[in-house]
């Protein structure tokens, strides 16, 4: 049995990378299989370490790539143990095919993402290129705005990933997020055992004689297609109760603020300071943390100006999004991801299907922000508002912007 | 049938998936010609070929898929193709 290192709840400086070990060795997996790629390496070596000095019983398998290394995911959890990996980037990229594997075989695991840009040129640092891509592969996507909601984020994904038989990928942004140290409240180890409690799998290899990842032609593939988006669709009431129950948890030793339980438990979106607000930004991650505090900043000058966060992108909260934004006279939408040849990035896509869906016609901007990692701070975001507050008097205003581009690079398109 | 992620949850179900209306061509065995040299037998992909005593009597057409690879090997073309549907 693993020992426990954290009988009490405790808070402690750590990085993103740092919290979620820490929610990993207190969930205790039943198997790890993981391959090193920045920024994500650090996971790992700290969960490794985890392992060596009997903190987990887990099975640590250190594969020779990340399409194996999820590949030996699946294949635990459909044996019926509790299954968990990390990846950024270019390792998510390369498990690619495995990632609509394990939605397919209904394989419930989570993945910690460290988000990071896709190559060529190669780069380390954080965008969400890697999660955009994959968004279409049957998984559940959290984003985390700092460590504390990633640490919460892992914990809650892996029962909200067992009720549904889904993968879960949960998303926090590379160095930003991993990196940087942060003030991190954790539960005690054994409450977050309890939380978890026993993996159980209806069709475990070890127990039945069956067959996992068959062939399904053209007489039954669709249907098997049509049974994922079901289960996608039952996963706002997944997320309903796993919450609850983490609320609960949270709430149990009374000594944690109403606004920090708020903020740590499972939910699609969160609004901030929107209900009054005539121009809303819409963001996921570490931004939104960037978005608050300008937010608060013109708050004073009486700007009206609110943020709508989106925790989880898949499935898409269409119904929450379109009645938060409803009231706003305006919408700034910021991807960190890229949609070459689209109107623009992803997340404005799905902000205009849930406004289509409701019949609401209203100035949308969006703005392609931090690919690479390229900084984004309060300026940017000023720059942002400011585009949109001159677009409210009239001006007129490009549709999407690109946030923080190189002086030196413009010019040479002036020419 | 629809069990979760395709799943299979019961062994030795292969035969239950009829491919033989994948065919197109249907293999038909003259018995005068046969010498049962089971050539056919070796070579055929599916399992198809019925052999009941030593003899062969016939096809599984519940799984045959009409390759003709039986007619071709055949050294004393004992078994026809005819065509069954296309
Ligand atoms: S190969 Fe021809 S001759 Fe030989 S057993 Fe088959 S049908 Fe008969
Ligand atoms: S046609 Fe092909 S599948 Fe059918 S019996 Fe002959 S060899 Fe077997």
């Amino acid at each position: 049995m693993a020992i426990i290192l954290f009988k009490n709840r405790t808070v402690r400086p750590l990085t993103g990378n740092f919290a979620v070990s820490e929610a990993m060795r207190q969930i205790n997996p039943d198997v790890v299989a993981a391959y090193p790629i920045t920024p994500q390496t650090e996971i790992m070596q700290i969960f490794s370490s985890f392992v060596s000095n009997g903190y987990v019983d887990s099975e640590l398998i250190t594969a020779e790539s990340e399409h194996s290394a999820l590949s030996a995911c699946v294949g635990a959890a459909v044996s019926g143990a509790r299954a968990m990996t990390a990846t950024a980037g270019p390792g998510l990229a390369l498990m690619w095919e495995i990632l609509g594997i394990a939605s397919g075989m209904r394989a419930p695991m989570v993945l910690q993402l460290v988000n990071r840009a896709l190559s060529a040129p190669i780069n380390i640092h954080c965008d969400h290129s890697d999660a955009m891509g994959a968004r279409d592969q049957g998984w559940i996507q959290v984003f985390a705005e700092d460590a504390q909601e990633a640490y919460d984020h892992l914990i809650q994904s892996v029962k909200v990933a067992e009720k549904v038989y889904l993968p879960v990928m949960s998303c926090m942004d590379g160095f930003i997020v991993s990196h940087a140290i942060d003030r991190v409240s954790l539960l005690a180890d054994e409450e977050v055992r309890e939380f978890v409690g026993e993996y159980k799998y209806p069709y475990s290899m070890l127990s039945k004689t069956v067959t996992h990842g068959a062939i399904a032609m053209t007489d039954s593939y669709f249907e098997f297609k049509h049974q994922q988006r079901l289960a996608m669709d039952e996963v706002k009431k997944a997320v309903e109760e796993v919450s609850k129950e983490y609320k609960e948890l949270l709430e149990s030793q009374g000594n944690l603020k109403d606004w920090e339980i708020e903020k740590r438990v499972l939910k699609f979106v969160e609004p901030y300071k929107i209900e009054d607000a005539e121009i809303v930004l819409v963001a996921m991650g570490s931004a939104a943390g960037t978005i608050k505090y300008v937010i608060d900043k013109l708050r004073e000058e009486g700007k009206k100006v609110g943020l709508l966060k989106i925790k989880i992108f898949r499935p898409f909260p269409y119904e929450e999004v379109s009645k938060y934004l409803e009231n706003a006279k305006i919408l700034g939408i910021l991807d960190r991801a890229e949609t070459f040849g689209g109107k623009g990035g992803p997340l404005l896509s799905e902000i205009i299907t849930a406004l289509y869906l409701k019949g609401i016609h209203k100035p949308i901007r969006n703005f392609i922000y931090g690919l690479g990692g390229r900084d984004f701070n309060i300026n940017h975001v000023k720059e942002v508002i400011n585009t949109l507050e001159r677009t409210l008097k009239g001006e007129n205003t490009p549709f999407l912007s690109y946030i923080n581009l190189r002086k030196d690079y413009l010019d040479t398109l002036q020419k | 049938m629809w069990e979760l992620g395709a799943v299979i949850p019961y062994p030795g179900n292969s035969e239950e998936y009829k491919t033989g209306n994948w065919r197109t061509f249907k293999p038909v065995l003259h018995t005068d010609k046969c010498i049962n040299c089971m050539i056919c037998f070796m070579v055929c992909p599916d399992s198809c070929i019925i052999v009941e005593n030593g003899k062969m009597i016939g096809f599984d057409y519940d799984h045959c898929k009409g390759c003709g690879l039986c007619a071709y090997e055949c050294p004393k073309d004992a078994i026809e193709m005819i065509k069954e549907r296309g």
